[in-house]
């Protein structure tokens, strides 16, 4: 393991090039990998302490007075809270509430995005009609629809599902297109020349050769799906975690709504992992580069 | 404008008046094949060489009905097959159903298994198309062509992404599965020697048409020393201008 050189430096001048000087080069000695790791903290305990020092300097700030539980509740007082939504049934409910209108939601604005782009993707003419407006409206932020959503839909569940539903629908739309458009067209040209018709192209060639962008559009889409039901269920809700939160800050119950804050980021972290898991499963083909 | 029609005839091919124009970019054309006639006997193995841009990829897309644009008369046998220069496996379906991909029946992995087994790759059956080397993925490439028992087979350049030794095995094999099949082979090369190696009749193209075309008669397995071997390939070198 030694990097010393027997030599420092091979003569500077280039005059000294004569028979009596042996030549030197200076080398160094490359350590393997499996030799730097050995020994080294173990990544999944770096990684798992750093959250906990956060949470137990949060505890200290608290226990100790510097954050008042009208500013922020301390993590004993919201788990203990969080226990006893869970007795009471509301916890439950609330989340079964919300999981239900991002399901409603997501339902409509895949269909949707599906639909669209495939026609928009397949065929020039569904692109002329449809991606021009697509392109325009998917700048309007969705959550500006709310005002829109209540005069046209009222109150009650239907603007909610509708509002998850336009989140859902643009990113995935604009995935997939690209991802119909983006298909090798050597592929296609080979599955020609296999003697495959227009639907088997589409079926054995472009549809899983956008699969990928599909499940990024996907994974996307849950992310902004999320947001828009915070705001659906800050707004003029009866039920569901929003309405529980906004119920909390009449009170100044922050333990309630940072409870409802975590349950908002673990049901987010839910279903990041389902689309990763189909993305394992459904991509296993791919040769891509999977970090080292 | 004429389609390529399929027909049972007495060629594979037979090609007459074809040519094949391409815009510029400044409003006039260019015939990249211009007048061209051919034919291929069935079961004949044809080499077709030419410099680089000669038109000759385009004559083989022409007959493989992937090019359109035409003018002139094209008849080719109805079964026919594709062998590019790059595999053209969909990634996204293990090796034995890319095998059997367009074939009217449902996918008969039976037969996927015989045609791998036939190219060598046996025991590929079950993979990605990502794990395959480039020689193994050419293989595969050939085995979907021949799974299809066609009457001609068109091959652009199929060797030549593969490293030196990988060719020479590609090489033999499709020898050893012509033989075999007797199918019309019109392989696309830039190897002088490949051709000599394999084909009954060289052709080479110049000036959007066939502007040589000579029988090979030299025993099978072919000996790159024989004087025979010699004398046409340096006669090939010298109508593709390397002296």
């Amino acid at each position: 393991m030694t990097t010393t050189p027997e030599r420092t430096r091979v003569p500077a001048q280039p005059s000294a090039v004569d028979s009596t000087v042996d030549f030197a080069v200076d080398t160094v000695t490359l350590a393997s990998r499996s030799g730097r790791r050995h020994g080294r903290v173990p990544r999944w305990l770096i990684k798992t302490i750093s959250p906990i020092v956060l949470i137990v300097l949060w505890q200290l700030l608290s226990s100790t007075g510097v954050l008042d539980d009208d500013t922020l509740a301390s993590p004993v007082t919201v788990v203990e809270t969080a226990v006893g939504m869970w007795e009471d049934g509301s916890l439950q409910s609330a989340v079964g509430t919300s999981v239900l209108r991002v399901l409603a939601g997501l339902a409509f604005g895949v269909v949707a995005a599906v639909v669209l782009a495939t026609v928009a993707g397949l065929f020039r003419r569904g692109e002329d009609a449809i991606d021009a407006p697509m392109q325009m409206l998917r700048t309007v932020p969705v959550i500006g629809l709310i005002p829109l959503l209540i005069i046209w839909f009222g109150i009650g569940e239907t603007p909610k599902i509708v509002l998850v539903g336009l989140a859902v629908t643009f990113p995935l739309y604009i995935n997939l297109f690209a991802g119909i458009r983006n298909v090798d067209s050597g592929l296609i040209e080979a599955s020609r020349t296999l003697g495959l018709g227009w639907f088997g192209q589409v079926r054995h060639v472009i549809l899983p050769s956008a699969m990928p962008n599909f499940l990024t559009g996907l994974r996307y889409s849950l992310g902004t799906a999320w947001l828009a039901l915070v705001f659906g269920e800050t707004i003029n809700a009866t039920s569901g975690i929003g309405y529980e939160m906004n119920k909390a800050r009449e009170f100044f119950a922050t333990d309630i709504i940072v409870v409802c804050l975590a349950l908002y980021a673990i049901l987010g972290l839910v279903a990041d992992m389902i689309v990763r898991a189909l993305e394992r499963g459904l991509l296993s083909w791919r040769p891509a580069f999977s970090g080292q | 404008m004429s389609a390529v029609s399929a027909a049972s005839a007495v060629n594979a091919v037979s090609v007459r008046g074809l040519t094949r124009r391409f815009d510029d970019g400044a409003g006039s054309s260019r015939a990249v094949i211009e007048d061209l006639d051919l034919d291929i006997a069935p079961g004949q193995f044809v080499a077709l060489l030419g410099a680089s841009g000669c038109g000759k990829s385009t004559l083989l897309r022409i007959l493989a009905d992937l090019d359109k644009d035409v003018t002139g008369e094209v008849t080719v046998a109805r079964k026919r097959a594709v062998g590019f220069q790059a595999p053209r496996l969909m990634p996204w379906k293990k090796v034995w159903r890319n095998v059997v991909l367009g074939l009217p029946s449902k996918p008969d992995r039976e037969r996927a298994v015989a045609a791998l087994t036939e190219v060598g790759l046996a025991h590929r059956v079950d993979v990605w198309p990502k794990v395959l080397s480039g020689g193994e993925a050419q293989r595969a490439a050939l085995a979907r062509a021949l799974v299809r028992e066609p009457d001609l087979l068109l091959l652009d350049e199929p060797f030549s992404a593969l490293d030196a030794l990988t060719r020479i095995t590609a090489r033999g094999l499709v020898d050893e599965l012509w033989q075999r099949h007797r199918c019309a082979v019109l392989l696309v090369t830039h190897d002088v020697e490949e051709a000599l190696a394999l084909a009954d009749r060289v052709l080479v193209m110049q000036d959007g048409r066939i502007g040589y075309d000579a029988p090979v008669e030299i025993d099978r397995p072919r000996d790159v020393t024989d004087p025979e071997f010699q004398r046409l390939r340096a006669e090939l070198l010298a109508r593709l201008g390397v002296h």
